[in-house]
């Protein structure tokens, strides 16, 4: 088996250092094709290593396979975990990897950095493979960090655009933030636990609770909770959540087809899955749990109702995923670890599957991006019309779509959490689904329906997208409709997930939801009795409305609010506080640093200090050294003769 | 005969004034040659006077080696001097002021 | 009597021609003064029953090196107005050295030296007494290694002298013997053909 795990690593790597070093001598058809036949293999043998974990029941395969350094009894290895919670990934991180690789091929087409983007894509599932196989800390930092510098890359692929530029190093800088939370975590586990290896550490996380840390003044907390919120703080940077989320939106500068891969369906759940993987230790902090569920309620509603405000196509899509991001780390805040990871798996799809279809969208408009410029783009391009369709019903959770399961196990398990805090998130994630309905009908009806509001010129170019760009559409959107369905059963409530996820019996919110469920279609007819249908269906019925029927109303109540949007329009201020709070602060004191204390202190007091000092020095001592031979023959009479007279007096 | 210590006496005498006429004709090298001429003089007073005192002659061998290695000098560096002069037209110690960094 | 005499006559004209060294304006005659320094010097040495060095004295130093310096001073077309500048400049300085390099001395002399041997006068030298033969017995035996050396530190020093003030002068006819044994025909004769003339 230790050879298919490598195999299923290594094959993307190698590809993407293919791609990327010999991209000029293999082309642009040589590029694609062997990156995707390396993620291909990827994806095949991730599907038969799921068959076995979940089918066949395989053991839990967790082995060191190469030991890196070894430092006192510190040992840094390169190991796989292969149990139900990484399989999962790896099947879910390689199929959309491998959608995407195919879709960008008709997306990239008159790129000239063909063979570059293949190669970074490729590089970027190696990295999220290594992510999610990994046995250890050491590993998954690695994974952490490489799938960051992969996404930084490709948010600034096109490299002469400022404004890529400017989010690629909004998005970086955001990141190093969560990552020194994350950084500062591994350090605690590793001071605390004494080791890196997730089953040693697991095993240790009852000590940990009981352990004490003095932070400052005389609050003792515990360690586990101080730990499980360090690493929190990274989840929170890759997987954008308040206050760090203000990179996610601007990524989308970078093309779309990462935008689809990266930012919505794999690299931003990496903090999802870190979480869901720590679930042994997040589960006795009571308190860690509850500060993220506070924090994921609210990326998920507030990060909604910015999806009203916004224009371009590819942002609101952007926010919607903040908002579910939000939503898989309330389920995680509810200990219901496998509720975030089941939504984790049907987001992937359909919100590739949304992305991957504004995507056709963008190609069919030439690059236009902005919804007012659109509308009635239904009988352009049907197939991009019927799968976005299918993905926004995914999405707002209507009963039958794989959305639909996941989120609405999610809601009922955070209503029955007990945790501080939990009220408030059920609030959030119940308004959340009126608000994702209303975006998302919203895009859809500006994008499908309404009039055209976009000149001739573009109406004589406007056709359906290629098959390279239609066929993964579709395959994604088979997913999206049925894997709720025929999955929500053995991974929520038949335990699929095994020992990789615990949860306390106290905190089994989970177990709660299971009582009801009886099969699919009985949860489908559950559905019916929660407010949650209803509020999605009633922001479907909203957006047609406002959107549809009476396209004026928007611009009536924006007026009338427009406090209220101007807020909204802001992004509540949060860039607006980074620019000139943050930044500058952190300029001002940059430039307090280097004025005062490199140019002043190191330049000017011990640097040229020192030398001018020596200057002064020399200068007074040159006096002696005239030069005149004289001066010379004085010095030495008149010492000798002050020796002399010392010596006298002495004696 | 007088004592010892006169002709000590006399020699300390000696050596200073030619300390004092090193300071006063601080820019003439000639001079300042001479003025050596006159310490060493002094100096070999006191080894003689020393070697009479303690009646031991190895202070005239001294003495004796004393004054070939001053003629030795004297040759050189008169040698030196027109050398110099040579080249600068001047032996105006003033001139000389190459040592200085 | 006629020893301390003479002594105070000596040391007199010693230290007038010891001030006539420094003070003269003209190097010449500070060099006829160390001329008159050296002979009293001489003057006092036999005083010691010092007969060699005195004599020593005299002919080497009197006969060759004030000659040396002389000869020096002549030759050189000396400024002695710019060499006398800011003469009165170091006078205190000077005198204030010399003068704590006397009192120090006496003070050794003079205070720390009563009841010493410093005060005795030597006891004269026997009858037949030769001073010459004493040194030369010690020269020439225990201290004959230094002596070689003296010899040649002279020889080093007439051998520098003469390196540092010779000089090579442009156009000077000399002759080049290695030069001219070594020529060979070739560079000397060349053998020209040419057609014999017709009429």
């Amino acid at each position: 088996m230790e050879n298919i795990y490598l195999s299923i690593v290594l094959a993307p790597l190698i590809a993407a250092i293919v791609a990327g070093l010999f991209g000029r001598q293999i082309g642009r058809a040589g590029a694609h094709t062997i990156t995707i036949l390396g993620v291909g293999v990827a994806f095949v043998l991730s599907v038969l290593v799921a068959k076995d974990v979940f089918i066949d029941g395989a053991e839990v395969f967790n082995q060191a396979i190469y030991t890196w350094a070894v430092v006192g009894d510190l040992t840094m290895e390169i190991g796989f975990l292969i149990d139900p919670l990484s399989a999962l990934m790896m099947v879910v991180v390689t199929f959309v990897s491998l959608m995407v690789h195919v879709y960008t091929i008709g997306y990239m087409h008159d790129d000239p950095g063909y063979q570059r983007f293949f190669s970074y894509i490729s590089l970027f599932t190696f990295a999220m493979l290594m992510l999610v196989m990994s046995n250890n800390f050491l590993q998954l930092f690695f994974g952490w960090e490489a799938v960051g510098l992969v996404s930084y890359l490709l948010i600034g692929f096109w490299y002469r655009k400022p404004t890529a530029i400017f989010a690629n190093f909004k998005a970086f800088v955001v990141n190093r933030v969560g990552d020194f939370g994350f950084l500062l975590g591994i350090g605690a586990v590793l001071m605390y636990a004494g080791s890196l290896d997730y089953v040693t550490v697991f095993g240790q996380a009852e000590q940990m609770q009981a352990q004490s840390v003095n932070i400052w003044g005389e609050a003792q907390w515990s360690a586990l909770t101080l730990t499980c919120i360090l690493l929190f703080i990274g989840a929170m940077g890759k997987s954008a959540q308040v206050p760090l989320h203000v990179w996610l939106p601007d990524s989308m500068e970078g093309p779309t087809p990462i935008s689809a891969l990266i930012h919505a369906a794999t690299m931003v759940t990496a903090g999802i899955f870190m979480v869901a993987r720590m679930s042994p230790l997040f589960e006795f902090s009571t308190a860690a749990l509850s500060f993220v569920l506070v924090i994921g309620a609210t990326t998920a509603f507030f990060m909604g109702l910015l999806g009203l405000v916004q224009h371009d196509i590819k942002r609101v899509v952007a926010y919607s995923t903040l908002s579910q991001l939000g939503y898989m780390t309330v389920a995680l805040g509810a200990s219901a670890y496998a509720a975030g990871m089941f939504h984790l798996m049907t987001h992937a799809f359909f919100k590739a599957l949304l992305f991957l279809a504004a995507g056709s969208v963008i190609i069919g408009m030439h690059h236009v991006q902005d919804m007012r410029k659109m509308g009635g783009l239904r009988k352009y391009m049907p197939i991009t019309y019927w799968t976005s369709l299918v993905g926004t019903l995914a999405l707002i959770g209507f009963p039958g779509f794989s959305g639909y399961f996941s989120k609405d196990a999610l809601i009922e398990a955070v209503h029955a959490a007990e945790l501080p805090g939990a009220t408030y998130a059920y609030w959030c994630v119940l308004l959340g689904v009126f608000v994702t309905a209303l975006y998302s009908f919203r895009l859809f009806f500006l994008v499908f329906h309404g009039k055209e509001r976009f000149d001739a010129h573009t109406r004589e170019h406007l056709h359906e997208s290629p098959w390279v760009v239609t066929v993964p559409l579709i395959l994604l959107a088979i997913p999206s409709v049925a894997i709720g369905w025929v999955t929500i059963g053995p991974l929520l409530f038949g335990g699929a997930f095994g020992t990789s996820i615990f949860v306390l019996p106290q905190s089994d919110t989970l177990a709660v939801v299971a009582e009801h469920f009886t099969s699919p279609a009985g949860f489908v007819a559950h559905g019916f009795m929660t407010p949650a249908l209803y509020l999605a269906l009633a922001g479907g019925v909203a957006a047609w409305y406002l959107y549809l029927k009476r396209p004026d109303i928007p611009a009536q109540l924006q007026d009338r609010f427009h406090r209220l949007h101007a807020v909204l329009e802001n992004k509540y201020f949060f860039d607006a506080f980074n620019e000139q709070v943050l930044a500058r602060g952190s300029r001002f004191f940059g430039g307090a640093l280097w004025r005062g204390g490199d140019q002043g202190i190191i330049d000017g007091v011990l640097v040229n200090g020192s030398a001018k000092a020596v200057g002064w020095i020399a200068g007074i001592s040159r006096r002696l050294q005239s030069g005149y031979l004289y001066h010379y023959a004085f010095t030495m009479v008149i010492g000798l003769s002050l020796v002399l007279g010392w010596l006298l007096i002495r004696a | 005969m007088v004592p010892v210590s006169y002709y000590l006496l006399l020699a300390a005498v000696l050596f200073a004034l030619a300390v004092a006429g090193i300071f006063i004709n601080r820019r003439n090298v000639i001079l300042l040659l001479m003025c050596i001429e006159l310490m060493l003089l002094a100096v070999n007073f006191n080894f003689i006077a020393f070697s009479r005192m303690l009646d031991d002659v190895t202070g005239q061998v001294f003495v004796f080696f004393i004054l070939t290695v001053a003629a030795a000098e004297a040759a050189i560096g008169l040698a030196i001097l027109v050398v110099l002069f040579r080249s600068r037209r001047s032996i105006n110690v003033d001139d000389l002021d190459t040592l200085k960094g | 009597m006629i020893g301390h005499v003479l002594f105070f006559a000596f040391a007199t004209v010693l230290i007038a021609a010891a001030v006539g060294v420094i003070t003269s304006r003209n190097p010449v005659h500070s060099a006829i003064y160390l001329v008159l320094a050296f002979f009293t010097s001489a003057g006092l040495w036999l005083l010691l029953e010092a007969e060699f060095l005195a004599i020593v004295l005299v002919l080497v130093y009197v006969g060759a090196v004030m000659v040396l310096f002389l000869f020096v001073v002549m030759m050189l077309d000396i400024n002695l107005a710019k060499l006398r500048e800011g003469f009165t400049a170091y006078v205190p300085l000077g005198l204030g050295v010399a003068l704590l390099i006397v009192i120090q001395v006496a003070h050794v002399v003079w205070f720390r030296g009563q009841d010493t041997a410093l005060m005795d006068t030597p006891e004269p030298r026997p009858e037949g007494y030769s001073n010459t033969r004493e040194l030369g017995s010690v020269l020439y035996t225990e201290h004959v290694y230094a002596f070689e050396l003296a010899a040649v530190i002279l020889l080093v020093a007439i051998v520098a002298a003469i390196t540092l003030t010779m000089r090579k002068r442009p156009g000077l006819k000399v002759q080049d013997i290695a030069r001219q044994v070594a020529v060979r025909r070739e560079d000397r004769v060349r053998i020209v053909k040419m057609d014999a003339e017709k009429d």
